[in-house]
């Protein structure tokens, strides 16, 4: 396929880690616009201030779908303090990299859990 | 792996019998055709033979045909030549060229351009089905109008414009028309000494002939400026020296197709019905375009709830090579203009993918990527957060 996509990247998007949705979420993030081709959701379960489960979903390109796997992936044990200062380059840097028109795609990951991460936040409070 | 090429919208393979015809022209035959020697003469002859073969194609005389380097050149050509003739101050309020919104970018863009220089450009929507209005065709002329160019048949959706109809229309009000029938050669039988046609572009890649040439055809008593100043090759027409191999393959590209046409129309037929019934199968399917007047080798649709460039990195992993509706920019994903035209939303745009199959397509490999669609569109859905299964 698209040759610039690493070998990281194809195996998380032909097998995407972390599909779907979570029933009993702590927190779920979506951002994006179907009419602008991606759409990601990102639900979290949060135990004692670490992410202990995760969840995603994606419609877009190879990229998005990657990107949503890989930020599932590296969030899960880590603690809410850790996962906010997650960025689009870190997700980039752990797929090995992405073609410069597909970078904005692992930037909709992050964005998914900052806002997962926030309604988390905002439902402890209730 | 097995490789399925699925794209022969974009290009096809060169014939053997072309390859064979151009050979003797690269090392043996390699005069100059301007040039008056016998080197010269000779890649001359070979040059009006394929003039030849490319004019009887289409049923007309070699001299209303030029050559190009392709169906861009020839649409920038069609398109300047005229217009250029007439300062757009010394002409009226216009519109001076008639288009539709859907044409191929090489149309497009030269009228894009042609505006920028002061020139009125009148662009007809089309209906769901990619066809432009007769009756908003003819309220869209005035005295002003020199030109109304409308494709044969569209690159990305297949539609088949009424081209007699709107070629009568033209002439009925004194306006040339020109029409880019890149996509409709060896599809359809195009006979320009019946129809009411002034200029066509076409190009030989598309027909199983060599990549960089192409020809418009011109009525003999139509002027136009040239695009290129130079020696005056092609009466003045087009200056360059002449791409004596390339022409030598368009012109047996066409004598191919001309001789395969009612056998390539059927066998295409036939595999395109049966790869469009299939494809029905998958749930949420739609066929984009006219359902019958359609390219018979254009299978294009929409799968509700994926994003095609996923589907194509899926599909170009397992070696089958599509064309989706859609270009990825830096921020975000660009709908094509065609399928925005129809009036798609601009998800519905992104969910499409074209399929364009040719003369080496075989049935056995429509049933061998069929199962691949299936699972991949299966695959991709079952990450989407906008699919819901109906069943």
């Amino acid at each position: 396929m698209n040759q610039e996509y690493t070998e990281i990247v194809k195996d998380h998007f032909f097998h995407p880690r972390n599909v779907g949705r979570l029933s009993t979420p702590s927190g779920s993030g979506t951002v994006g616009n179907p009419s602008c081709g991606d759409v990601m959701t990102i639900d979290i379960i949060v135990e004692n201030n670490i992410i202990t489960e995760a969840k995603f979903q994606t419609y877009g390109c190879a990229a998005a779908i990657a990107s949503g796997s890989m930020t599932t992936e590296l969030i899960k044990g880590k603690t809410i303090t850790e996962c906010k200062k997650l960025s689009m380059n870190d997700i980039i840097k752990q797929l090995g990299g992405l073609p410069e028109e597909k970078t904005h795609c692992s930037n909709l990951a992050t964005e998914a859990l900052q806002k997962a991460i926030k309604n988390y936040q905002k439902n402890s409070l209730l | 792996m097995k490789q399925v090429y699925m794209d022969y919208a974009a290009s096809t393979p060169v014939d053997s019998d072309v390859i064979k015809s151009m050979m003797p022209y690269f090392s043996k035959t390699y005069g100059n055709p301007s040039s008056t020697h016998k080197h010269g003469r000779l890649a001359l002859q070979a040059v009006e033979h394929a003039r030849k073969q490319v004019s009887s194609c289409f049923n007309v005389d070699p001299e209303t045909f030029l050559f190009t380097s392709g169906g861009t050149e020839a649409d920038n050509l069609a398109l300047k030549g005229i217009a250029f003739q007439h300062l757009p101050k010394d002409l009226g309020k216009g519109p001076h060229i008639i288009t539709s919104t859907i044409e191929h970018p090489a149309v497009l863009q030269t009228c894009k351009q042609l505006e920028a220089y002061g020139y009125s450009i009148a662009y007809l929507p089309v209906d769901e089905t990619g066809l432009i209005d007769l009756d908003q065709l003819k309220e869209t002329i005035t005295e002003d109008t020199q030109l109304i160019s409308i494709m044969y048949a569209n690159n990305e959706i297949g539609t088949i414009e009424p081209v007699e109809k709107i070629g009568n229309i033209a002439h009925k009000h004194n306006v040339l028309f020109h029409t880019d029938a890149v996509q409709a050669v060896g599809k359809i039988p195009i006979d320009l000494s019946k129809l009411p046609i002034d200029l066509l572009s076409i190009s030989s890649h598309k027909i199983y002939g060599p990549k960089g040439v192409g020809a418009l055809y011109h009525t003999k008593d139509i002027t136009f400026d040239p695009l290129f100043q130079g020696g005056g090759h092609e009466q003045g027409k087009r200056s360059g020296t002449l791409n004596t191999p390339g022409i030598v393959g368009l012109g047996k590209a066409c004598e191919l197709s001309q001789k395969r046409l009612k056998k390539d129309i059927s066998q295409l037929e036939q595999m395109s019905d049966y790869f469009i019934k299939r494809l029905f199968e998958i749930e949420s399917s739609t066929l984009n375009g006219h359902p019958t007047k359609r390219l018979v080798n254009n299978i294009h649709f929409r799968f509700k709830g994926i994003e095609g460039n996923a589907l194509h990195s899926l599909l170009d992993e397992k070696g089958i090579s599509i064309a989706t509706g859609s270009a990825c920019s830096s921020k975000k994903i660009q709908a094509s203009h065609v399928l925005l035209a129809l009036g798609l939303t601009p998800e519905e745009a992104i969910s499409s993918i074209r399929f364009t199959i040719g003369r080496l397509t075989t049935k056995e490999e429509i049933d061998y990527v069929l199962p691949i669609v299936k699972e991949s569109i299966n695959h991709l859905r079952s990450i989407s957060p906008l699919w819901k299964s109906n069943k």
